[in-house]
């Protein structure tokens, strides 16, 4: 007994120290903060080429980001397995080349970087050019001509020109000239708006870039429209005809040429994934300088490939949870559901926020053990009725989202997020605790379940919180150390406190 | 404001905690691999009938599904029974059938309930709704207990059954567990059942407490719990501190019947036996538990354990906990 509890001591007080050593390492001779602090939006973009082959030998060559606007590259990576590689400089414009004899199955080249944007800078000076104009079949010079003069006829200048350019071909109901132009264009409205911008002689080109959302998987390139209006140069969006270069536009390629050239195979495809990490300012600046000599940051999460990050953002906050758990049946005495039910629901709220998430949850369990008080007269074995449970649940969650997007309450479209087999778990527990121990019991137990997720989500929604897992993931080893001494933790409960309090209780 | 006992005051009254159960005596006493024993009442039962310990006769086991059809019919010749889970936990899914009426099964609370019912209920157990975990389980039939009329007055729709707490082979608390109309048949104290402390050395009853409250009669049929003594005292602590070797376990709750002509039962064994036992017996375990430990080191056999414990457990005046605590502050 004494030797065990030795062993453990032992052994926790050397995982506390650990985890809490190697983090005070990291935070003192590497300048990571312990605090979140200032931090610096660093997007991880990882570009997929993707394509199938053909004959003969390959060539893919993909035009390096340009990265204009203030944006400062961190750090690149290529992944070019079995490919010949090089990095060519052509006027001071960086291109990769992999090469390859001859390729066998669909393959997907990945070109990873990461970035931040160091200061709000507008677009560079760039050298006014007018193209020459494109040649075109009789009636579509025509009706060119005729919205030209029209556009003329109501704008002051090139920027208004440009934005109603923007308006009438984005209209839902265009007049007939400019429905006559889309149709014959194929739809393909860049190139559309760019030959208008010629035919009225005002300089133009498109700006390709990718559009920021953190954790998108697919994400293609964008363009914008870029039109010299006399004096400098202005950039609009292709759609809503905004001005100016929107805070989540990565810049790749400003004016005419290829991103991406693909010789000697098909269908190639080029897709971006998308990963944001609040990086603590000092780390960004000491990144830029000195990357190669931070073996410990190295075999930090910003290691993995974007898509592993993302989810461990998510993962390495579940000990927090756990530890909550723990904390809260083994000191408080909280009665809960399932031993971990609650962090499965906590993680569900993360994702829902906490109202929007506890609304769902209780109109799902609450309608679902309605159900199923029905279903138990029907005297159905366990695993068809729990199935039934299920199909029943989800029935809810999908009626749920289809009634709350008609009515325009989208964060009701989060119901999703729920883990169904555990809600359906859920309802059937609490259905048997109803019959066997009555109501009272389920209010127990749900509202300590509750109680627990809904604590378990405060805390894990802590950006501190968040910040520690995710930037010194060895603190879970301290985490794992407490949770061991609490393992063996033998005192009351604060629940027996009360629970005993009326044995003392003068009668 | 929710007043409650400070930690200091139960761990001077003794009061053993949960965790400290847990980790200090379930952890430390309990082999894992001997808990099938228990947990599985139809292991129990073997074990018990090799070692020539009574209990309720076994009618018979269903397995599978497609089995209960036969059973059903079978069980439409007996005139008493009881369908329990093999591997179910407190309590849960045990089904007492105390008569017929007709073609219909009488329940012990009066109920009255037809085949369908039957089939639905042992189907349930198979599918292991009242069992731990979840798992596929079998159900037992067994005999209904034609329980000992002195312990008839103490119990309202239920059979009361007595649970010892047995430490190392000593037998260290003891308590009836008494069903009332507001626990519903139930012997569960949380859900109201009466808890009577039962005096180790005499087996006169030492406090009754319901929901936590000293009370003198069975609220239901008004028997006063001072003049109850349970016979074959001896006996039954004999039965228990048997149980320790039988299953191996060194801090179990043993659940004993008993019987009108066969005297005390097993009916089965807990390796998690609760914390409640102390309310109804005024006193902690904690201290209990120590002095069994000196007895257990002192003692080779169970007679010589039970006179131990029996000297050494035995209460002649019993100080409520409230005045205990009083004097403490």
């Amino acid at each position: 007994m004494i030797a065990s509890k030795l062993k453990i001591g032992l052994v926790a007080a050397f995982l506390i120290v650990f985890g809490l050593g190697l983090t005070l390492y990291k935070a003192g001779r590497l300048g990571l903060p312990l605090l979140p602090g200032e931090s610096r939006e660093v997007w991880t973009i990882e570009s997929k080429i993707s394509f199938k082959p053909s004959s003969g030998p390959v060539e893919v060559d993909l035009k390096m980001p340009q990265a204009l606007g203030g944006w400062v590259l961190l750090d690149e990576h290529f992944a070019s397995s079995g490919f010949g590689f090089s990095v060519d400089d052509e006027a001071g414009r960086r291109e990769a080349r992999w090469t390859r004899q001859d390729l066998e199955r669909p393959t997907t080249l990945y070109y990873k970087i990461q970035s931040y944007r160091a200061n709000v800078d507008s677009l560079p000076d760039y050298p006014v050019q007018l193209d020459s104009k494109p040649r075109m079949q009789a009636d579509q010079l025509t009706a060119m001509e005729r919205l030209v003069e029209l556009l003329r006829e109501k704008s002051t200048g090139p920027e208004t020109l440009a934005r109603l350019l923007i308006q009438d071909l984005n209209r839902s109901e265009p007049d007939a000239d400019t429905a006559f132009l889309i149709d014959s264009y194929a739809g393909s409205l860049q190139e559309l708006m760019l030959h208008v911008m010629t035919f009225a002689e005002i300089p133009a080109h498109l700006v390709r870039g990718i559009r920021l959302e953190d954790g998108r998987r697919r994400q293609t390139l964008s363009a914008m429209l870029e039109i010299y209006d006399g004096d400098r140069w202005v950039l609009l969006d292709p759609v809503s005809g905004e001005v100016g270069l929107p805070d989540d536009f990565f810049v790749w390629q400003r004016g005419p040429g290829t991103v991406l050239r693909v010789m000697g195979a098909r269908d190639s495809r080029l897709e971006f994934a998308l990963v944001s990490n609040n990086v603590p300012a000092k780390t960004v600046v000491s990144m830029e300088q000195q990357s190669e000599q931070f073996a410990l940051l190295d075999f930090s999460i910003y290691a993995l490939p974007v898509e592993q990050q993302g989810i461990f953002k998510g993962l390495l906050l579940i000990p927090v949870a756990t530890f909550m758990v723990v904390l809260l049946r083994l000191i408080i005495g909280v009665k809960t559901s399932g031993t971990f039910m609650p962090v499965l629901i906590a993680l569900a709220f993360l994702q829902t926020t906490l109202w929007v998430g506890l609304a769902i949850f209780l109109v799902i369990v609450g309608v679902g053990l309605w159900i199923r008080s029905w279903l138990s007269h029907l005297n159905l074995l366990l695993v068809a009725r729990v199935s039934a449970v299920i199909i029943v649940v989800i029935l809810l969650m999908a009626t749920m989202a289809i009634i709350a997007y008609k009515l325009g309450l989208d964060q009701a479209l989060t119901v999703t997020f729920f883990p169904i087999i555990i809600l359906a778990w859920t309802v059937e527990r609490m259905s048997i605790l109803w019959e066997e121990e009555g109501g009272h019991e389920v209010l127990i137990q749900g509202g300590g379940s509750l109680l627990v997720a809904v604590l378990a989500y405060l805390v894990m929604s802590i950006p501190l919180v968040a910040h520690l897992t995710f930037n010194f993931p060895e603190l879970l080893f301290s985490l794992l150390g407490v949770v061991l001494l609490l393992g063996k933790y033998t005192g009351y409960r604060l629940s027996e406190l009360y629970r005993f309090r009326e044995m003392v209780k003068p009668q | 404001m929710i007043r409650l006992v400070s930690p200091r005051t139960l761990r001077k009254l003794g009061i053993l905690g949960m965790n400290r159960r847990n980790v200090g005596f379930i952890g430390r006493c309990n082999v894992r691999r001997n808990y099938r024993l228990v947990d599985d009442k139809l292991l129990t039962k073997h074990a018990a009938l090799d070692r020539g310990v009574p209990t309720p006769e076994l009618y018979g086991v269903v397995e599978y599904q497609f089995e209960i059809n036969d059973i059903v019919e079978e069980l439409a010749q007996r005139e008493s029974f009881v369908i329990k889970p093999v591997q179910g936990s407190g309590g849960k899914g045990i089904l007492v059938i105390t008569g017929r009426d007709g073609d219909h099964f009488v329940k012990s609370s009066g109920a009255v309930i037809d085949a369908d019912a039957l089939r639905r209920h042992t189907s349930n157990i198979l599918a292991g709704l009242y069992s731990l975990g979840g798992r596929n389980d079998q159900a037992m039939i067994e005999a209904l207990l034609d329980f000992d009329p002195v312990m008839a007055p103490y119990s309202h729709e239920g059979v009361p059954d007595i649970r010892v707490i047995v430490y190392r082979g000593v037998p260290v608390m003891a308590m009836i567990r008494c069903a009332t109309h507001a626990s519903d048949g139930k012997a569960n104290l949380h859900q109201g059942a009466v808890g009577v402390g039962i005096d180790i050395g005499s087996g006169c009853p030492v406090a009754a407490v319901q929901q936590g409250r000293l009370v003198t009669h069975h609220p239901d049929t008004g028997a006063r719990f001072t003049e109850l003594k349970i016979p074959r005292w001896q006996e039954i602590l004999e039965l228990a501190a048997g149980c320790a070797e039988m299953c191996g376990l060194g801090y179990l709750g043993a659940d004993i019947v008993l019987d009108r002509k066969r005297g005390p039962m097993l009916l089965e064994l807990n390796a998690r036996p609760g914390l409640s036992i102390q309310v109804a017996n005024q006193e902690g375990l904690i201290g209990r538990l120590h002095r069994a430990d000196e007895i257990a080191d002192r003692c080779d056999t169970d007679a010589e354990r039970i006179a131990a414990a029996r000297e050494a457990f035995s209460v002649e005046n019993m100080v409520p906990l409230a005045e205990q605590a009083a004097a403490l502050s």
